[in-house]
């Protein structure tokens, strides 16, 4: 009994540290990445435009409920971690997912796309340092 | 791409209706189920998602899919409209490499 933990502490709820948060948030753009691209092969090889077909294409409904635990988890780290230092965190996903398209889908690399994808980037870290918040 | 432009729209008022509806939650959790304004966010994403998955059907994802982020802009309009939150310096400069990088990515399009 000696080794119970104070009733004080059960009742507290659970909370992450910062370099938690980052870490939760580094998971989550590299989940959403993966569900972006099993969402673009179930797209690829989806029967028809109707919602039935997308319910029932395996890729597309993997992907999404990939989308779904990442959004979770985002939410959890959100909860706990700066905006301003996540954000830019966050963003990461653009370069994975373009990183990952390149890899599965031979899409082609040029100067624009990683002059695109590093401004956006750029422009979303830059949202979130916003101090209004 | 109009596609995948019209889902980030959709799917901007899918967090408007979120945000609306999680001011409204309290500790039972039957107020989450029977919250109309939550069912509709979530409703705004199913439909976002729809036209989503349509519009990465042909063309690159690597163009595709950072196009998402345009939907940080709507999101910035709706929250000055209907939550009164102000614009601001860091906004506009944010708002404006996003769409800056959207379109530079656009000229890399195959």
């Amino acid at each position: 009994m000696s080794t119970a933990t104070p009733p004080t502490l059960v009742r507290k709820s659970f909370r992450f540290s910062r370099r938690q948060s980052i870490a939760l948030v580094f998971f989550c753009t590299v989940f959403g990445a993966v569900a972006q691209v099993l969402i673009k092969s179930g797209a690829n090889v989806l029967a028809s435009a109707s919602p039935l077909a997308m319910l029932t294409n395996p890729p597309l409904v993997t992907g999404y409920g990939l989308y779904g635990i990442s959004t979770v988890l985002l939410v959890l780290a959100l909860r706990d971690g700066e905006l301003s230092i996540l954000y830019p965190v966050i963003s990461l996903t653009y370069v994975w997912v373009t990183f990952l398209s390149v890899v599965f889908f031979k899409d082609s690399v040029n100067l624009y796309k990683i002059a695109g994808v590093s401004i956006i980037v750029t422009g979303v870290a830059v949202l979130g340092k916003d101090k209004s918040r | 791409m109009a596609l995948v432009l019209l889902a980030s729209f959709i799917g901007s008022f899918g967090a408007v209706f979120l945000k609306a509806g999680a001011g409204r939650l309290h500790r039972n959790p039957m107020t989450l189920l029977l919250n109309w304004r939550l069912a509709c966010g979530v409703g705004f994403f199913l439909v976002s998602s729809f036209f989503f998955v349509l519009g990465v059907r042909r063309g690159e994802l690597s163009v595709l899919y950072p196009m998402v982020a345009l939907g940080y802009v709507w999101t910035m309009f709706w929250s000055r409209l209907f939550f009164g939150e102000p614009f601001t310096r860091h906004k506009f400069i944010g708002i404006g490499l996003i769409l800056l990088g959207i379109v530079i990515l656009n000229l890399g399009n195959r």
